[in-house]
């Protein structure tokens, strides 16, 4: 009885010591090598692993990060600058700094500004639907409004709005990763600058079409009047295809172009309510149309209502 | 027995309405809007301007590389504008508008010009002839001819086959061609044979052309070059490797061409136009259009000026009716819907569809239940639902290795899918995308 406890404890005993013998010879003889700052620098990346900086995963953008000497072009655009300065205090390399940036919808079309004159009955998925034709609208340069931008978002900024038919981009979420940029296949979704309020100005249409016919797509089409082109005091826009675009390096936010725009194509964001003109002091009596932003001012700064009362009221 | 091919196919409504309605013809049309992209490969370049009058059969667009093809005038009248419209890819293309000029009688050349068989040419002249005026393929593809006629010297021909097939369900333009034109088109097979150095032709023709057969069978009687052979009712067997597998037991190599095993496949409908061309000088201006629905009041077939819009065609046979919900260019299985009904009628319309509410209907896409059905089905040996599958979940290497590329788009499996789930539209997207995905790895 007694002996074959003690032989089994041997067997196990000396199975257990040969296992680990190997064990340990194959971990010297196959060890591999790896810099412990990956580690480090992947513990500081925000392990998303969204490939906006281009690399498949966090893990190999830290690899990269490792072993290239200048990382002043590598950028992770989830983290910011901060994460990269930290990255760079640790690897002992050189960052620059980069203005962040978020995505914007360069497509006003809603369903009623809009119209939808044909109907696309296949698989609910804007590269299909890019494959058989133009889109629902007339404007072929437009939001096709399946959602494949929702779908490529990993960071749950975006939503498709039901009552306007196109995406909706929560701008503090947005990590402008750029999947949906990737994802879109009309390419109407451009990366701009995020300043602190998150204030911009840009153009949002993509229509090449010719004033008239863009027009008759789309009740917010840019015509290519180049009305805001000769407006701008800076030569921020420039106007090609018809099509106005403004550069965010140059725009000094100045919004004259919001205002001479005939078809109110220039989004402009979070900006603070306008006072109102003096205008209404001196056409005393007579009705004057309200500003022809109404529009913009209903929709996105509903504050705006009641300095205006309280002004008439005055 | 009759031949057909041995692996797939379905066998859907066939709703051969015009079947016995002759080709009319119509006055020229008031405008046509001539595109400039009417074929696979590069477009055309235009080279006429604005307020420029043309003559009927004028060279417009001139060929933008090899595998391209000129474009002519249709009509006689004075170019009115060269701007965007939307064709029937669903896009604005560019296109040549010309105002017809009504009063002249040019416009009415080219009609009915009796048959000529006495061919004249050298072989070289007839292939530039064929160049020269435009002719790309008339079943669909629009392929140019002059590309598919040009034979390396290290390939060997031995046998024609005259695509006679038309198996979409409601066009017949063909089987009316073969009827009326039956003597031009074997003048047509005999120049290509003359010119290709090839002694053997083959007409392949579905069985429901009883007609059409009987007819090709009397006129060669006495000619033992040419054959005419009835095929079983199945679609897709007009697709060029079903056509040749059937008629001659041969199987074109995967993503190869039937030149790879010693044959050239022509539509009726080219080889007339190639008739025309060489015997007639006439350049392809015109087609047979079938315009048809079961709503359509009196669905006919006609010869259509290129360029014509589509509704000029419906009001001829009565209008639009009112439940229309679709309307497209070609047959009910590979047409594909317009955008709007002035869309031109291009080089590759074979037919004008016009679909009501009812039977426009897509059903609600449900789980895939594992029949297989669309295994069976496939004329190439797929297996569709794992390439839907595979690019749904952007596995696009997976789906190249399990040969997407060579699916021929007959769209076989979305219709007989018991489950509605919309195979070909994601089999077609995975190969657009790796088409592309191929184009970028060439460029690197």
């Amino acid at each position: 009885m007694t002996a074959s406890i003690i032989y089994s404890v041997l067997l196990l005993t000396s199975l257990g010591i040969i296992a680990a013998i190997i064990l340990y010879v194959v971990s010297k003889k196959f060890y591999v090598y790896e810099d412990p700052l990956i580690t480090e620098v992947e513990e500081i990346l925000p392990a998303a692993n969204c490939a906006g900086c281009g690399s498949p995963g966090c893990r190999s953008f830290a690899e990269k990060l490792v072993s290239t000497e200048d990382i002043s072009d590598l950028f992770c655009p989830v983290g910011g600058n901060d994460v990269m300065k930290s990255i760079a205090n640790l690897l002992g390399k050189e960052v620059t700094k980069k203005d962040p940036t978020v995505a914007v919808l360069l497509c006003q079309g809603s369903c009623d500004m809009r119209p939808k004159t044909t109907q696309f009955q296949g698989p609910d998925s804007c590269a299909i639907s890019a494959l058989v034709f133009s889109g629902e609208t007339d404007c072929q340069y437009g939001c096709l409004g399946k959602g494949d931008c929702v779908d490529a978002c990993l960071f749950d900024a975006m939503y498709m709005d039901k009552d306007t038919g196109l995406p909706v981009i929560i701008t503090d979420k947005c990590t402008s990763c750029g999947a949906c940029v990737e994802a879109c296949p009309k390419n109407i979704i451009e990366m701009r600058p995020k300043n602190k309020r998150d204030l911009k100005i840009y153009v949002g249409c993509m229509n090449e079409d010719k004033g008239g016919i863009a027009k008759r797509a789309c009740a917010v089409a840019c015509i290519g009047c180049s009305k805001c082109f000769d407006i701008c005091p800076k030569d921020a826009i420039t106007m090609e295809n018809n099509l106005a675009y403004i550069d965010a390096q140059l725009c000094t936010l100045c919004r004259k172009c919001v205002d001479v725009c005939p078809t109110h194509s220039i989004v402009e964001t979070n900006f603070p309510p306008r006072k109102k003109k003096p205008v209404s002091t001196i056409t005393k009596g007579k009705k004057i149309d309200p500003p022809s932003k109404e529009k913009h001012i209903d929709k996105k700064v509903k504050a705006i209502v009641e300095p205006l009362k309280s002004n008439n009221d005055a | 027995m009759l031949k057909t091919f041995p692996k797939g196919g379905i066998h859907p409504h066939e709703n051969k309405i015009t079947a016995s309605k002759p080709i009319k013809r119509l006055n020229p049309p008031k405008v046509v809007y001539v595109p400039i992209s009417q074929h696979i490969g590069i477009p055309s370049e235009i080279i006429v301007e604005r307020k420029e009058k043309v003559t009927i059969g004028q060279i417009i667009a001139k060929s933008g590389g090899y595998v391209s093809s000129n474009i002519h005038s249709p009509v006689a009248g004075t170019v009115t504008k060269l701007d965007k419209f939307f064709d029937s890819s669903g896009y604005k293309k560019q296109c040549i508008v010309i105002r017809t000029d009504q009063k002249d009688q040019s416009n009415f050349e080219f009609i009915d010009k009796p048959l000529k068989t006495d061919i004249q040419l050298s072989k070289k002249d007839i292939l530039q002839l064929i160049t020269d005026y435009g002719i790309v393929g008339l079943g669909g593809a629009t392929f140019p001819s002059h590309v598919k006629l040009n034979i390396k010297k290290d390939k060997h021909i031995d046998c024609l086959i005259i695509n006679g097939v038309e198996c979409e369900p409601y066009l017949t333009a063909d089987h009316r061609l073969m009827l009326e034109k039956a003597e031009e088109i074997l003048v047509g097979i005999e120049i290509l044979m003359f010119a290709l150095h090839i002694d053997k032709a083959i007409i392949g023709i579905e069985n429901n052309k009883k007609n059409a057969i009987a007819n090709f069978k009397e006129l060669t009687k006495n000619n033992d070059k040419i054959k005419v052979a009835a095929l079983e009712i199945k679609y897709p067997q007009g697709s060029e490797k079903q056509l040749v597998r059937a008629l001659l037991k041969r199987e074109v190599p995967k993503n190869g061409l039937p030149l790879d095993v010693g044959v050239i496949v022509h539509n009726v409908g080219t080889i007339f136009a190639i008739y025309e061309a060489v015997q007639y000088n006439k350049p392809l201006t015109e087609r047979v259009v079938t315009v048809t629905g079961k709503t359509i009041k009196d669905p006919s077939n006609f010869w259509v000026k290129i360029g014509t819009p589509v509704i000029d065609l419906i009001n001829e046979v009565g209008g639009l009716p009112e439940d229309t919900r679709k309307i497209l260019n070609g047959g009910p299985m590979m047409g594909k819907a317009i955008k709007n009904t002035d869309v031109p009628v291009a080089k590759g319309t074979s037919g004008i569809l016009v679909i009501s509410e009812e039977e426009a209907e897509r059903k609600k896409c449900t789980n895939c239940i594992r029949c297989s059905e669309c295994v069976f089905v496939c004329p190439m040996g797929l297996e569709p639902y794992l390439l839907m599958n595979l690019t749904e979940k952007k596995m696009y290497e997976a789906a190249l290795n399990e040969d997407i590329t060579t699916c021929i788009e007959c769209g076989s499996c979305s219709y007989v899918c018991p489950s509605h789930r919309p195979l070909l539209d994601y089999i077609r997207f995975g190969k657009s995308i790796i088409k592309t995905l191929e184009i970028a790895k060439d460029k690197k």
